[in-house]
Formats: structure tokens, C-alpha cells, sequence
């Protein structure tokens, strides 16, 4: 496709601000008396970037057809991630909080923009910023309404706030009608906001999109 | 009020504490966050200090303070975070929304009190 569209040329032309000049002197240092290599960063932003929703959707769908391995979710959210091959880079502990008819859980970071990483990859723009982190913990049901996610009033809403060393991944409710869908059919099912919190699982089929 | 149950990464029933490695709260225990006002790195956001909870887990094992690994004093620090939880009814006057709906934090053992 022909390259039609106007924008401002790609390219760091600017000076480096305050804090990349820091990043820089501080990786510089640290790189120049051995405390670990510059293939180690590169190799560790690899890392980071090589994670993404498709992995939480695989831990979903696994524990929505496998019931052992849904409550060794429950009971140890990182251990059971682990056993699918997902390593826990940054030291964190995984709980998996479960939604149910009778409840619906939404998780933020109020603080800065802690995040399941290691299952989910990097949160996306409005999760860090201030609106949602501070409206998520005041007025959980208008920012769910916001997302098209209306729950209905008898479902009781937990936030949970990550704020120190444990992250947060939501096991969306099955959808009905998902009951003859393999394993691979139903982590299509399963989005990056349903394990967030924000969005319910569309029933399989749906054409809206 | 009645913590939600929830499942948290588990000690093994072998599992034999040191000294000073028994949680002080358990699950259903009512407790305070202090009200504190530290200059520099802290965990606890504002809104919840003063607050009344519920522990709603102990969160093992035993992990470093991040308030003090945040300046690189991480030795001798390692104790419980505890997963508590509030109503938001009472966090927020004038919340709307079911009466049932709450907050879930972490919160390291220096923060809270019995309450």
C-alpha cells in the first residue's frame, strides 16, 4: 500500500530530556563496572516485549475447560502460569480472582501502573493514566458503564488496587454457548479488557465486531 | 462485615515458622491503616489511611518492605503483606453502587494496626 499519509517525520531529532539523559548515565555505569552486561538489557526488553494478552488468554481458556488446573489457579496464580511454560520475570506473586454470578472484579493500580505483565504484557495507555486510576477505586460502576459494561446491581463489584508485590489477573465468566468450542476457540473469546476487568466476554458468534 | 473469601498463594501445612514468621493478623481479623504521612517512597495511597478493614488473606511468603527496597535497604526487612478489604461504602461517602461492592489492597504489616 502506498505510503499516502502526512505526519511529522519518524526520528529522535529532539535533545534527550533530564530523565533519558539519566537512563543513560545510570545504564552506562552500571554496564561499566560489570554489575551486568548490555546484552542482558537488550535481552530483558526482549523479554518484556514478548508478552502480550495471548498468553492470559491461554491461562482463561485452560481453566475454563480444566477444573484441576482452575483451582491450582485459584490457589497459586503464578505456580499454575508457570506450568503453561509463562515465567515470572519480575518477581511478583499472581492472584487470579475469579468472576462469578455474584461478583465482578476489576483491578488497577492506583499508585503508578502495576500490571500482570508477565501474563498480560504491557497495560495499555489509559490504565496508567490518572482517570482511570483514580476513578476505579471512587466509581467503579460508572467507569465500567463507560466501557459498554453495565453489571447489574445485585453483583457485587471488588476493585482490587496493586500497589506493592502482588498482581492481578480476572478469570472472566465462560460464556454461554461456548460449550462445544476447543480450547484455542474460547482464548479467541478471551480479550485483554476481560482480564482487566472493564469488559465481559462477547458470546461466540457474536458479529458485532 | 465478612471478608470476601478468596484464594491466595497457600503455605504448605508442613511448613514449620521460625520465630518472628508468624503473620500477626489472620484472615477476618479487623484492622486499621495508620495514619502516617512519610516524605518519599510509600505503598499505601492516600485515600485508604485512617481506613477500617478486613483481612481478607495473609500473602505468603514473607516479602521484602517495598517502601524500604525503593532506597535499597532491603536486609531484615522481609515481613507480611496482607490482602485487606474495604467497603467502598465506607472508604467513599456517598459512593454509588451496591452496598456489598469493595476494595481490595495489599498492605505490608508496617501500615496496620488492630482495629
Amino acid at each position: 500500500m502506498a505510503h499516502d499519509h502526512p505526519h511529522e517525520p519518524i526520528g529522535q531529532d529532539g535533545m534527550p530530556g533530564y530523565y533519558d539523559l539519566m537512563q543513560q548515565a545510570v545504564t552506562e555505569l552500571l554496564v561499566e563496572r560489570g554489575l551486568f552486561g548490555a546484552d542482558e538489557i537488550r535481552r530483558q526488553i526482549e523479554v518484556l516485549d514478548s508478552r502480550n494478552p495471548a498468553l492470559g488468554a491461554k491461562v482463561v481458556a485452560k481453566a475454563w475447560i480444566d477444573q484441576a488446573f482452575k483451582q491450582r489457579l485459584l490457589a497459586d496464580g503464578r505456580k499454575a502460569c508457570e506450568e503453561l511454560g509463562i515465567s515470572f520475570y519480575d518477581d511478583t506473586q499472581l492472584i487470579v480472582l475469579e468472576n462469578t454470578e455474584t461478583v465482578h472484579n476489576l483491578i488497577v493500580c492506583t499508585l503508578c501502573s502495576c500490571y500482570p505483565r508477565p501474563v498480560l504484557g504491557l497495560p495499555p495507555d489509559w490504565y496508567k493514566l490518572k482517570p482511570y486510576r483514580a476513578r476505579a477505586v471512587a466509581e467503579p460502576r460508572a467507569v465500567l458503564a463507560e466501557f459498554g459494561t453495565v453489571i447489574a446491581d445485585d453483583v457485587e463489584i471488588r476493585v482490587s488496587d496493586s500497589t506493592a508485590i502482588v498482581r492481578y489477573l480476572v478469570l472472566p465468566r465462560k460464556p454461554d454457548g461456548a460449550e462445544h468450542l476447543s480450547e484455542d476457540e474460547l482464548a479467541a473469546l478471551v480479550t485483554r479488557d476481560t482480564m482487566i476487568g472493564v469488559a465481559l466476554i462477547d458470546p461466540p458468534g457474536d458479529l458485532r465486531s | 462485615m465478612s471478608a470476601p473469601s478468596f484464594k491466595a498463594r497457600e503455605l504448605s501445612p508442613i511448613v514449620v515458622l521460625a520465630d518472628g514468621e508468624t503473620p500477626a493478623f489472620k484472615e477476618g481479623d479487623a484492622v486499621k491503616v495508620m495514619t502516617r504521612e512519610p516524605i518519599g517512597h510509600y505503598r499505601v495511597p492516600l485515600y485508604l489511611r485512617g481506613k477500617s478493614g478486613v483481612v481478607a488473606g495473609v500473602i505468603h511468603p514473607m516479602a521484602v518492605d517495598n517502601e524500604e527496597e525503593a532506597y535499597g535497604r532491603n536486609a531484615g526487612s522481609k515481613g507480611y503483606y496482607y490482602r485487606v478489604a474495604f467497603p467502598l461504602g465506607q472508604v467513599w461517602p456517598g459512593y454509588v453502587g451496591g452496598p456489598t461492592d469493595t476494595l481490595l489492597i495489599e498492605v505490608f504489616q508496617t501500615w496496620l494496626e488492630r482495629a
